[in-house]
């Protein structure tokens, strides 16, 4: 009896993840739609459709095709990977405060773009751009790796990402500083805010190759995340590769995210959020957890994408800074609720 | 019978100090292994040696087989490990925690067993009493309950060598029993059961063999009664013990430190 009652429970909780899973799908795409029909010139649906499929005026499909789209693919395939990510560090750490952006990786990835751009070595639609990105993104992830060690406390992973990402800070201060180029400095200083202002298809061509990469690896260790639940002693006794899957890991986590960083600048707080706003409707399984979290990291960039063009100001708000405004206040709620392992100093 | 489990000349160092010194053991399937020794000794690294957990020199080799030469699912399939203190990092339901006994196995999503998983992992839950806890969340229960949830997710390895790390420690006396007769049934089936404890009760009671190690050295074994004789107490644990025999099994209770 008891035991049918069980099993009940677990279809009725696939079940509930099943349409969990559509109803982000449909969420998703509504805001991409939305990002194609509101800016300057406002757009009905319809329209919107319309003019993607090579309908209607030409005017409607030059701004639907090719000044919104390449936008609101960044924004999918961005969102998409650093909710992905930061799902991917929170299982592989067993740890919810794990997220791209509290290791530094955006902020190493953006130092390696702007050297880049300061030494001129390219111009930034190069693919010298995310290239750097992802190395220092990867460095990045590897150095605060190595610090934790194995069932890194809490405590260390946070402190080794807060310098860490003061480092990257530093040392991108310090090329703007050195530049003999004011106009070159506030471009960079622009950048770093996080935008999806004007992007074209180039952009699209020079980001999407390095995030779908970073995403298929990132997707193809997922099991191991699961088996990762009892500690990586266990995991190992089950036969998971550990050192390899935090190669991975780290190789994923540089991909998708340098690539983002390359074409957007720092948005940050995305991979923070997403897996968290999943947990209570798909349930803890660190597996299950991924493709939900990258959906959810989609529909959050997009939507904020969508809140800069429409919240009125004298100047545009940049998207990074919308998304760290939001992200900031729910991290330090995390914070709150975690505070019981943050001050036993082990999560 | 034949050995299935052997260890010849291991050694472990871990940071620069020699943890494990030229252990050589032979262990044969179907008996409970009770390995002893004061804190220290090495009891958690030759456990994790035997698996392959850690880095060792020597040879041991199961089933006949070089432990270095099997691939890493290989030697899951025969370890069941089991660490001390039940870790388990996000709230899963019980019985998708036991499904990870089959990772092993191949079968790495537990919504998705095969029939052969499906009635390992029940078999599993069934020996170790947890079929009713399966979809409650592992966090949410009581000592004893989860366990009884750890040891259910070892079992369903059916692995040919169990390992267990203090499985009983923090456990009240009444499943302090009921754990330790459950790896004494799995070992009548015919696994080689291996067990750290500190508890020479227990040890005494329900093992057929028991290993002392002291200082990393495997220093005494054989029957709990001559392991552990009057002299290895002394000498190894630095008590005396009360020593009888209840109901045919042997007694030794640790009672004062010499």
């Amino acid at each position: 009896m008891s035991f049918q009652n069980a099993m009940m429970t677990a279809d009725i909780a696939a079940r509930r993840r099943s349409s969990v899973m559509a109803a982000l799908v449909v969420l998703v795409v509504l805001l991409a739609l939305g990002s194609l029909g509101i800016g300057p010139v406002r757009l009905s649906p319809v329209t919107v459709i319309d003019a993607l499929f090579g309908g209607g005026s030409d005017v409607a499909q030059v701004i639907v095709r090719e000044i919104r789209l390449p936008r609101a693919i960044l924004a999918f395939a961005i969102g998409a990977v650093l909710g992905l990510s930061g799902a991917a560090l929170q299982g592989l750490l067993r740890n919810p405060l794990a997220a791209p952006e509290l290791f530094g990786a955006p902020q190493s990835a953006a130092f390696g773009a702007v050297l880049v751009i300061a030494l001129g070595l390219a111009d930034v639609r190069s693919y010298a751009l995310p290239v750097a990105a992802i190395v220092f993104a990867f460095a990045s992830v590897f150095v605060l790796l190595a610090i934790a060690g194995r069932n890194a406390a809490l405590l260390i992973l946070i402190l080794a990402g807060l310098a860490i990402s003061s480092l990257a800070g530093a040392a991108t201060a310090l090329v703007m500083n050195l530049s003999q180029n004011p106009f070159v400095v506030l471009e960079i200083a622009f950048w770093l805010l996080g935008s999806l202002e004007d992007r074209s298809f180039r952009d699209v061509m020079l980001a999407l190759p390095f995030i779908a990469a970073g995403a298929v690896i990132l997707l193809s260790q997922r099991n191991a995340f699961r088996a990762l639940t009892l500690g990586e002693e266990t995991a190992q006794s089950l036969g998971v590769d550990i050192d390899r899957l935090r190669l991975m890991v780290i190789a994923g986590v540089a991909l998708g995210v340098g690539g983002a960083v390359a074409v957007s600048g720092t948005i940050g707080f995305i991979g923070l959020v997403a897996p968290h706003l999943m947990r209570p409707l798909i349930g803890h399984d660190p597996a299950r957890l991924l493709v939900p979290s990258a959906l959810a990291g989609a529909a959050l960039l997009l939507a904020a994408d969508i809140g800069v063009r429409i919240i009125p100001s004298t100047s545009d708000i940049k998207v990074g800074v919308l998304t760290s405004i939001i992200g900031v206040p729910f991290f330090l709620y995390l914070i709150m609720r975690e505070r019981r392992a943050l001050g036993g100093g082990v999560a | 019978m034949t050995a299935f489990l052997t260890a010849q000349g291991v050694s472990v160092k871990l940071a620069g100090r020699l943890v494990l010194r030229d252990v050589s053991l032979a262990l044969s399937p179907g008996h409970l292994v009770a390995l002893v020794g004061p804190n220290g000794a090495g009891k958690t690294t030759l456990l994790r040696a035997l698996a392959g957990l850690v880095p060792a020199t020597g040879a041991i080799h199961v089933g006949g087989d070089a432990l270095s030469s099997l691939s890493l699912p290989e030697r899951a399939r025969r370890f069941a490990y089991l660490p001390q203190g039940h870790l388990v990092h996000w709230p899963l339901p019980a019985r998708d925690i036991v499904a990870l006994g089959r990772y092993p196995h191949g079968a790495t999503d537990p919504a998705r067993l095969t029939p052969r998983d499906a009635e390992a992992v029940l078999r599993a839950m069934r020996a170790t009493d947890v079929v009713e806890l399966r979809a409650r969340r592992v966090t949410e229960l009581s000592g004893g309950e989860r366990s009884r949830v750890a040891l259910a997710r070892v079992f369903a390895v059916e692995a040919p060598v169990i390992l267990a790390d203090e499985p009983t420690s923090s456990l009240d006396p009444r499943h302090q029993i009921e754990v330790m007769k459950t790896l004494r049934a799995a070992a009548d089936q015919g696994t080689l059961v291996i067990v750290v404890t500190h508890d020479l009760v227990l040890a005494a009671r329900f093992a057929d063999i028991v290993l002392v190690l002291s200082d990393g050295r495997l220093v005494s074994q054989g029957a709990p009664a001559e392991a552990l004789s009057e002299q290895v107490m002394g000498d190894v644990f630095r008590i005396s013990a009360f020593r009888a025999e209840y109901k045919r099994e042997a007694v030794i209770v640790p009672w004062a430190e010499i």
